[in-house]
């Protein structure tokens, strides 16, 4: 693996005509910026003890500001045409573009859970979130999508409450499960 | 002899029948879902963590230990049968082994691989077993600024050898230095990064820390680029071997293994180079050269050896001073750290009995994974052909169950979304993940010596360089760092690795 990647750097540096910068890395540069910069404004706000010669703010200042030093070190590497690669896996193909869609639609249903996992409780919500996240990925069985997910959520919240002796949240279903 | 005795004690306390029976539960789990395409053994581990959370760590260790090995030797049913592995370090078994899969023999190379990694886990163990009390009784004796200098170069470490860049390694390692910081802090209680927020005060679980960024994030980036077509995979039968597969097979076992082992036990570089050595050795010896690249035995056998003698290695310096320098381990330190052990080179001394049943587990996961899972081959290979939005949507429902069982807390799950997509970012713009969690883990304990050393010294910088262990430590640091940039400028062409297993690889051979 590694000795196919190592020197990305320099090759498609002269290349004009495809773009020649992966702009969305300076999004990422801000972002590491930004957190290494908020990292050092929160060590500014705790106080140090006394008979503590390190105290509580060396370490979020050096790290806030090697952050920041990175973000800068990205952002040179992107003007000099440092691409990165995406990762490969057994079911990626890198070919299209990114579908965007599919991953709004799975945060959205994982957002849901979490808002409605307390009052469905897990048999309910966990069953909605198989379903929903099928769904998202282009089954289109709803039906038999469901069956199953009820059936993953019962059977999990049974494995846990019997065999491991924690009870997940029944939700409305208490007094049902 | 002392080291026997002790195993021979874990090895009673393993083999009652309720303990066996979590060996069993746990390899079985562990190849299922290592089987299971995309997902490699550091993300089966972790998604199987909340199995454990009701059970005696004893229990646990012994089900990690089935899931750990059953979740390799799953990977590699995964390369040999789709061509496409899970993970670096079986990208070599890929190769040869879906050639050799191709032209009608994946029995024999599902096989190779299943019994050269039983071999190679074994023989890595009983490694362990003689290594790392010697060196955790080295490890007793050292103190913070030593013990400070070590986790500094197991990140230098992690973060330069592995991975194509070095910039994108310390981004992804400073990252997880920064959730590190998340909590209160040690000395003084106060809530660091918290955003006024208790439930972040009370530090970041690190297993949603790992799910997230495993699990959620894997399943994240899959689904915005998923693969339309259905893969091809290739129908296998039982797995078995012929003599001549045998007489094949059995010294590129013993090299991979002689190969694997001190690359996991000296944290240098995880399984991708000595899975990559033992290839090209494998090839250099052979005498039928044209064989290779068109399914070679010996391609299978020795690499997939390497790959399990250096993950056993790991457990070196994961029992001996509480360092991760594999994904899984790190998973498995953070199991080890949710149920209130302490990572550090007091654990085999403090934790004796539970170290040498871990111990003992892994030969029995190991000797359990063959007996079983040799002649279940086929049905495993069905998983494969499990339609995707099910696979995926299960990832999800797992990822969330174990974020939210631990505590019962939405805002967990909520956490586990932001690190899924930390972790969907990380795959997008080629972050390295293991150095993220090494950060996460170490970065704490990093801090912990670092102001005991100096609270010792009164706040003098000499209180971090007045142990020699210490000082050499630095001095290899900075080899490591300095070497790769030495050799660019003096030889701008691309240098092979070079392999310090020769001596050792002589020795194992002539046993």
């Amino acid at each position: 693996m590694s000795t196919t990647h190592e020197n990305t750097a320099p090759a498609p540096a002269h290349d004009r005509a495809a773009p020649a910068q992966d702009r969305a890395q300076y999004g990422v540069a801000a972002l590491l910026a930004a957190v290494g910069a908020y990292t050092i404004y929160d060590a500014t706000t705790l106080t140090v003890g006394f008979g503590d010669p390190v105290g509580p703010r060396v370490f979020p200042y050096v790290i806030g500001s090697t952050m920041v030093v990175l973000g800068l070190l990205l952002v040179v590497a992107t003007v000099r045409g440092d691409k990165p690669e995406g990762e490969q896996g057994e079911d990626v193909d890198l070919t299209q573009p990114a579908d965007w869609l599919t991953v709004a639609k799975l945060v959205g249903v994982l957002l849901f859970t979490i808002v409605t996992i307390d009052w469905l409780g897990w048999a309910i919500s966990g069953g909605l979130l198989f379903a929903g996240a099928a769904w998202s990925l282009g089954s289109r069985t709803t039906i038999r999508d469901l069956i199953v997910g009820l059936v993953m959520s019962v059977a999990s919240w049974y494995g846990f409450y019997v065999g491991l002796g924690i009870p997940l949240t029944p939700g409305i279903g208490e007094g049902i499960l | 002899m002392d080291s026997l005795d002790l195993l021979a004690n874990g090895l009673a306390a393993a083999l009652t029948p309720e303990n066996l029976l979590y060996a069993v539960i746990g390899v079985l789990l562990g190849t299922f879902v290592g089987v299971l395409p995309g997902i490699g053994p550091a993300m089966a581990v972790a998604l199987l963590l909340p199995v454990t959370f009701g059970l005696e760590p004893t229990q646990a260790f012994i089900m990690f230990a089935g899931i750990y090995y059953g979740g390799m030797y799953g990977g590699s049913t995964t390369s040999i049968l789709l061509n496409t592995p899970g993970e670096s370090s079986s990208v070599m078994t890929a190769i040869e082994g879906n050639k050799m899969a191709k032209k009608g023999r994946a029995a024999q190379a599902l096989a190779t691989a299943a019994i050269g990694s039983f071999i190679a886990g074994t023989i890595g163990t009983m490694l362990v077993v003689f290594f790392a009390p010697a060196l955790a009784k080295i490890a007793v004796e050292i103190g913070a600024p030593s013990f400070f200098a070590i986790i500094v170069l197991a990140m230098v470490l992690v973060t330069s050898l592995l991975g194509a860049s070095r910039l994108r390694g310390f981004i992804s390692l400073f990252l997880g230095l920064t959730f590190g910081l998340v909590g209160l802090d040690l000395n003084t209680g106060q809530p660091r990064l918290s955003f006024d927020q208790p439930l972040l005060a009370d530090r970041l679980d690190i297993v949603i820390v790992a799910v997230g960024i495993f699990a959620l994030g894997e399943a994240l980036w899959v689904a915005a680029h998923l693969r339309r077509k259905p893969l091809e995979i290739i129908p296998v039968g039982q797995p078995w071997m012929g003599k001549d597969d045998w007489g094949r097979s059995w010294k590129p076992w013993l090299r991979g293994t002689a190969i694997g082992f001190p690359f996991g036990a000296v944290p240098a570089g995880g399984a991708e180079t000595p899975t990559f050595l033992s290839y090209v050795l494998e090839r250099k010896l052979s005498k039928k050269k044209d064989e290779f690249g068109n399914g070679a035995i010996e391609g299978v056998a020795g690499p997939e050896a390497a790959n399990n003698a250096s993950a056993a290695g790991t457990f070196v310096p994961l029992l001996a001073m509480g360092i991760p320098v594999t994904a899984t381990s790190a998973v498995m330190l953070a199991a080890l750290t949710s149920y209130g052990i302490q990572p550090g080179p007091q654990l085999m001394t403090d934790q004796a009995d539970l170290v040498w049943t871990l111990l003992a587990s892994l030969l029995i996961g190991n000797a359990l994974l063959l007996i079983i899972n040799l002649p279940m081959a086929p049905l495993w290979a069905k998983l494969l052909s499990i339609p995707r939005p099910y696979l995926y949507s299960g990832i999800l429902f797992f990822a969330t169950l174990g974020a939210y069982a631990a505590n019962q807390q939405p805002f967990d799950v909520f956490l586990l979304l932001v690190f899924g997509l930390v972790g969907f970012m990380m795959r997008r713009f080629a972050l390295p993940v293991l150095p993220l969690i090494i950060g996460v883990i170490l970065g704490p304990l990093m801090e912990t010596r670092f102001r005991e050393a100096l609270a010792i010294s009164g706040g003098d910088v000499s209180g971090l360089f007045n142990e020699s262990l210490a000082l050499v430590v630095y001095a290899i640091a900075v080899l490591v760092i300095v070497t790769p940039l030495v050799l660019r400028m003096v030889r701008p062409a691309t240098t092979g690795p070079s392999g310090p297993a020769d001596s050792e690889d002589k020795e194992l051979v002539e046993r």
